[in-house]
């Protein structure tokens, strides 16, 4: 299995945003879409996908080392901006996987090119607003105490127990600024754009939500109620996994992600 | 020196500390009686009254979804306070213009007051502490740069008066601008913002307005005004900083004798000591930049957090800058020893009434401090008075 140094890092520049880029594996280009704690190779997924994939993996502006222009304040911003990497990197037509944050990046940009979009995978994706308006669809992880949001994004809580102590000034500042971006992005409306849902049934591309099945984050009701929006998508669930199955699960979510985007193309799959 | 009388307006009567989470954002308002709130606002309003009475100038603020502060609406408290005064000036501080939707309404709003004041309002304009932030749904991120855009947008909305002009800035948008009334005061009220950092304070002193700093202590207040004289002179505003354009506010309490002022002090140490906030609501993402917020991850949370701890006792809040407190002598040589530390400031804001220093109590303290201790003070710290000149010595730290 190639380990985490097959994914090089480069710095290009797209209008204007000096943005981070991390690219590397063996296969067809799979462009993976970050969620709010940003993008590192280190992780087993990521060796795993490369050996059968070469993963083209943007840190989002305001993430890791990629700038934030003043004018950048939606996700959508992102979406457009990726367009112009897909045209860059020579990617007519691409498959995409996001995984939460970027679950919501993926499919604004799939609304957008449907035609450039191979597969689409959505893991735990949020950015569209299902229920009413008195009850949040996705919990305030801004409003409860740090220990609480590790026990709603991790199945096991230990894995999520990050010791501040050991990590370098670098570090420490790179998370908080992932943080600070993602709520820039997210803040209002809360961790969706409103305009979205009335867009996704233009995607026409096979499309996947891989839920991991303690997520607390994202229930398997809003996954259910997305996945209705787009034409022929299918939900499949990740055991023993959070709101980051890709983490807790590597082998198990590359698997199942593997196996969606080198399946035959599937119209209007089952759910 | 001139000295204002602050008071937040609390709202002291909450269950034991243990039982809730947070004394901010969270708290539910079934605790809030309002024939008991109706009350205080009766109380407060009257304290206000007699320290104008006093020779006192008036101050107050904003916040939302707290105990401590029970003036989420301040510009209509001020409006209140406009039609029961009659010669205080009426300092608000202050619009917490980040959170603010409509830059123009808070011009409209503060024209209004100054009008029903005849020209007694000092507009004052905050970031909004970070508790603010939930409590506003406001987006944590850029609130600096929403505030510079909105102030700028509210001294044009002020001083415009040849019909409509149109903004359409980075964060506010705005065709037909044209407010009715105007300001009473020309060209506009005097403007004060409230800094409690170094980088803050510099660029106000670059725009010359009145800088305030809140319960910042010896060193942290000596930083913010240096800054803040910095910024003045390489501005090109000249070499000497008036000292009116400086304020610090601190707990204060004025006793008839030491047992009294004891007393006295305890009571108002609930500021502190009350503070109950979680790190999600005192640490929203983005309010800080994130180097700063590295820090904080490893758990050092600055010295103001430091200072505000359910530990502080009345000694460590003196020792600290914080509160001054003690017999019309103590309070004078308190006050004097801040100011020579920090290089002078022209407005000592008193934050003279906090938890549950009663009504007497709080008139008491005004009083001592009107007829014994603010004497002193004019006639000693003329506001003709350049800053930064025959300053103590920075303590080692």
């Amino acid at each position: 299995m190639p380990d985490a140094s097959v994914m090089a890092r480069e710095t290009i520049t797209l209008a204007g945003i000096e943005l981070e880029l991390h690219e590397g594996g063996e296969g067809p280009p799979l462009l993976f879409l970050h969620g709010a704690s940003g993008f590192t190779p280190d992780p087993p997924y990521v060796g795993l996908l490369a050996q059968r994939r070469r993963l083209i993996a943007p840190s989002h502006p305001g993430f890791g080392a990629s700038g934030l222009p003043l004018w950048l304040d939606t996700v959508d911003d992102i979406a457009h901006l990726y367009l112009e990497l897909m045209d860059r990197r020579g990617l007519g037509r691409v498959d995409v996987v996001g995984t939460s944050l970027g679950g919501w990046l993926a499919a604004e940009i799939a609304t957008k090119v449907p035609e450039r979009i191979g597969k689409l995978a959505l893991v735990g994706p949020v950015g569209v607003k299902l229920g009413p308006a008195d009850k949040l669809d996705i919990p305030d992880i801004f409003a409860m105490a740090q220990d609480k949001v590790v026990r709603l994004i991790y199945h096991d809580v230990d894995k999520g127990k990050l010791d501040y102590s050991k990590m370098t000034d670098e570090q420490l500042t790179v998370i908080a600024r992932n943080r600070e971006t993602t709520a820039l992005l997210t803040w209002e409306p809360w961790m969706h754009n409103p305009k979205l849902r009335h867009r996704l049934h233009r995607i026409a591309s096979p499309t996947l939500f891989i839920r991991g099945a303690s997520d607390g984050l994202v229930s398997a009701d809003y996954v259910d109620g997305y996945a209705k929006l787009i034409p022929g998508a299918r939900v499949t669930t990740i055991a023993a996994a959070g709101h980051a199955p890709q983490l807790e699960q590597p082998a198990e979510f590359a698997r199942v992600l593997l196996g969606f985007l080198d399946g035959a193309a599937q119209a209007g799959g089952t759910r | 020196m001139r000295a204002w009388h602050f008071s937040e307006t609390a709202y002291p009567y909450l269950p034991p500390v243990e039982e809730y989470e947070s004394i901010r954002v969270s708290l539910p308002n079934r605790i809030y009686d309002p024939k008991k709130g109706a009350a205080l606002y009766d109380r407060y309003i009257e304290e206000w009254q007699i320290a104008e009475e006093e020779g006192v100038e008036i101050m107050l603020n904003e916040h939302h979804q707290t105990a401590t502060c029970v003036d989420p609406a301040a510009p209509l408290l001020l409006a209140a306070l406009a039609r029961v005064t009659k010669k205080a000036r009426l300092l608000i501080l202050g619009n917490p213009i980040a959170n603010r939707r409509q830059p123009v309404r808070v011009a409209e709003e503060m024209a209004l007051v100054d009008m029903l004041s005849h020209g007694r309002l000092e507009a004052g304009f905050v970031r909004g502490v970070p508790y603010e932030i939930s409590a506003g749904n406001s987006n944590p991120v850029r609130t600096n740069e929403r505030f510079a855009e909105a102030l700028d947008l509210i001294i044009k909305a002020w001083t415009s008066h040849d019909g409509p002009f149109s903004h359409e800035g980075r964060f506010f948008h705005h065709r037909q601008i044209n407010i009715w009334p105007r300001p009473f005061q020309s060209p506009h009220p005097p403007v004060w913002i409230s800094t409690t950092t170094p980088a803050g304070s510099q660029r106000v002193g670059a725009q010359g307005f009145v800088q305030a700093t809140f319960l910042t202590g010896y060193d942290g207040t000596r930083r913010v005004y240096d800054a803040y004289r910095r910024g003045w002179r390489e501005a090109g505003r000249g070499e000497g900083v008036p000292i009116d354009r400086l304020a610090y506010a601190a707990l204060v309490y004025v006793g008839d004798n030491e047992a009294d002022a004891r007393a006295g002090a305890e009571k108002i140490l609930w500021y502190i000591r009350a503070n109950k906030v979680p790190p999600h609501f005192a640490f929203p993402p983005g309010y800080a930049p994130p180097a700063a917020f590295a820090h904080v991850m490893r758990g050092d949370t600055g010295d103001q957090h430091r200072n505000f701890s359910a530990q502080a006792t009345v000694e460590s809040t003196i020792n600290a800058g914080l509160m001054m407190a003690g017999t019309p002598d103590q309070v004078y040589a308190q006050v004097r020893k801040m100011y020579d530390h920090v290089g002078g400031f022209g407005h000592l804001l008193i934050m003279g009434q906090a938890g549950f220093l009663e009504h007497d109590e709080t008139v008491r303290s005004i009083r001592n401090f009107a007829r014994h201790v603010y004497p002193r003070l004019k006639a000693e710290m003329p506001d003709s008075t350049v800053s930064g000149f025959s300053m103590a010595p920075a303590a080692a730290s």
